[in-house]
């Protein structure tokens, strides 16, 4: 799996500097988290990566390379905070979107049974099988979250973008997600945007804090053990102290 | 019970108008009771059918056109960037002249009979649908935009997949008020020149003092008015269920 290299991006909204000269490697194959507060600026770098950043007044500069070569357009899945669900799908239509999406506007073509096959192995992957025609607003906000899940996954694209994704949830569905996402994304390369210390120290390989104002990105932590963690891990926990800590003192500053 | 509310407002209005009736000793010729409308409405029974059918299909007609020519609209100043400051202007010109300034016009163009009330009710309704429906295509939530192009999806299907049914809650706001607003276009149109309609009917009755058949005109309008608007609604209800509750 190829590494994705971001080198010295720059990001300003009109004329003020989230964050320039920024350079991140994220390893191929395995998870990176970024941590950080709120508002330095951690869903604008990933918009960068993803290639979706324009809009007024908004100035961007420097690359995203893949290792191997080859672009990064359309090797990329996007999972946002909100479960991005289209209200008027089924579970099975919204997870079959892309494949809508792409096909013409004037073709007669449906999706093909083959992708209906996998779509219904990711619904079952994801313990959703029995909910395949429900419409999302039936849905408890896991389910909910665990159906956008399984549309990443049928995506089937090396590079996944994640932003907080589990963070709307509660604490126990939010672990039992985490499990199964980094069982169903194990050998991607996933870049997870979170503010939760716990979240990052059980699934990330690599964990970047971002801070500051212009942001930077501090030193790699590299938690012992492969992902998932367990929550009986006495490291992790001394961890989680150490940067909860840290994201404190960076809120109390004015 | 939720059925029933509209049916208790009717009568209710009802009681206030016989009151007012029976409380001020009205005449005839001012204001004539409720029952004195009935029986008119009775004894022209086939008069008023025939014109309610006419009014109707102006309406109807039109409704049918300006929603066409209205989510047309919205969908070139959506689309075609350059033209936007064009056709705003243009849309709000449209909307400063009142249709009645125009109707004599209208008339002049499109004959007494049908066409000129369609148009009217055309240029009554097209700007609530334009503005909604456009309002709707271009506030699509922008976490499904990103979406849709991390997909790598083409424009015309996140037009047909995302962004319409996304506009369609907004629009259906506009056609809410459009089928309010639709008897106005057709009335005024008949009012300034026409042969049949309610309308006319009501104009002709005005003239020669039948009051209750004035009034029994004006209920049958009020009926068809109100029924359009809760068929409509209920339709929009059933087709839409993800719009947000009201
Ligand atoms: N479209 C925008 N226009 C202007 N400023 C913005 C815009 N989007 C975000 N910002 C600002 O940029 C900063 C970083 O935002 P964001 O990347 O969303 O932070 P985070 O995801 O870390 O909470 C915030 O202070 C926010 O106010
Ligand atoms: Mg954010």
């Amino acid at each position: 799996m190829f590494d994705v290299v971001v080198k010295n991006a720059a990001l300003a909204y009109d004329e003020r500097i989230i964050f320039k000269d920024l350079n991140l490697t994220l390893a191929g194959g395995e998870w990176t988290c970024l941590l950080g507060g709120s508002g330095v600026g951690k869903t604008s770098l990933l918009r960068l990566i993803a290639g979706l950043s324009t809009g007024k007044g908004l100035e961007t500069s420097g690359s995203v390379l893949c290792q191997d070569g080859f672009s990064l357009k359309g090797r990329i899945a996007w999972m946002a905070q909100q479960d991005l669900l289209l209200p008027w799908f089924s579970v099975i239509e919204n997870i079959t979107l892309g494949e809508r999406l792409r096909n013409s506007f004037f073709s007669r073509r449906k999706v093909s049974a083959q992708e209906l096959d996998r779509a219904r192995h990711i619904l079952e992957q994801v313990g959703l099988s029995d909910k395949a025609t429900e419409l999302p607003q039936n849905l408890s906000g896991g389910q909910r979250q665990r159906a956008a899940l399984a549309r990443t996954l049928m995506e089937n694209r090396p590079l996944v973008l994640m932003d907080e994704p589990f963070g709307a949830l509660d604490a126990v569905t939010r672990l039992n997600l985490q499990d199964l996402a980094c069982d169903l994304l194990a050998n991607r390369t996933v870049l997870l945007i979170t503010h939760d210390p716990l979240e990052a120290l059980r699934l990330g390989h690599h964990i970047y804090h971002l801070q500051g104002e212009p942001a930077t990105l501090t030193e790699a932590i590299m938690p012992p053990d492969s992902p998932p963690r367990s929550l009986e891990n006495k490291e992790l926990m001394s961890l989680q102290g150490e940067l909860l800590e840290r994201l404190r003192n960076e809120e109390e500053r004015p | 019970m939720k059925a029933f509310k509209p049916l208790l407002v009717v009568l209710f209005l009802l009681l206030v108008w016989e009151g007012i009736v029976v409380m001020f000793s009205m005449p005839d010729y001012i204001l004539p009771g409720p029952k004195a409308v009935f029986i008119s409405m009775y004894d022209n029974a086939s008069l008023l059918w025939e014109h309610t059918l006419v009014t109707m299909t102006e309406m109807l007609l039109g409704l049918i056109l300006g929603v066409v020519f209205g989510i047309l609209l919205a969908m070139v100043l959506v689309y075609f960037v350059a033209l936007r400051p064009w056709l705003l202007p243009l849309l709000l010109v449209t909307q400063a002249i009142p249709v009645f300034a125009l109707a004599p016009i209208l008339m002049l163009w499109f004959g007494y009979g049908l066409a000129s009330k369609v148009v009217m009710t055309i240029l009554v309704i097209f700007f609530p649908v334009a503005t909604c429906c456009y309002d709707g295509l271009r506030h699509t939530h922008q976490g499904w935009l990103d979406m849709a192009k991390t997909m790598g999806g083409n424009r015309f299907a996140i037009l047909r997949h995302v962004r319409w049914p996304a506009a369609l809650p907004a629009l259906a706001s506009g056609l809410r008020v459009a089928v309010v607003v639709a008897p106005i276009g057709a009335v005024v149109g008949e009012w300034v020149g026409s042969s049949a309609g309610l309308g006319y009917l009501m104009l002709q009755a005005n003239a020669r003092l039948w009051v209750d058949q004035m009034f029994a005109a004006l209920t049958v309008l009020a009926f068809c008015s109100v029924s359009l608007y809760f068929i409509t609604d209920l339709a929009l209800k059933k087709l839409i269920p993800w719009q947000p509750a009201t």
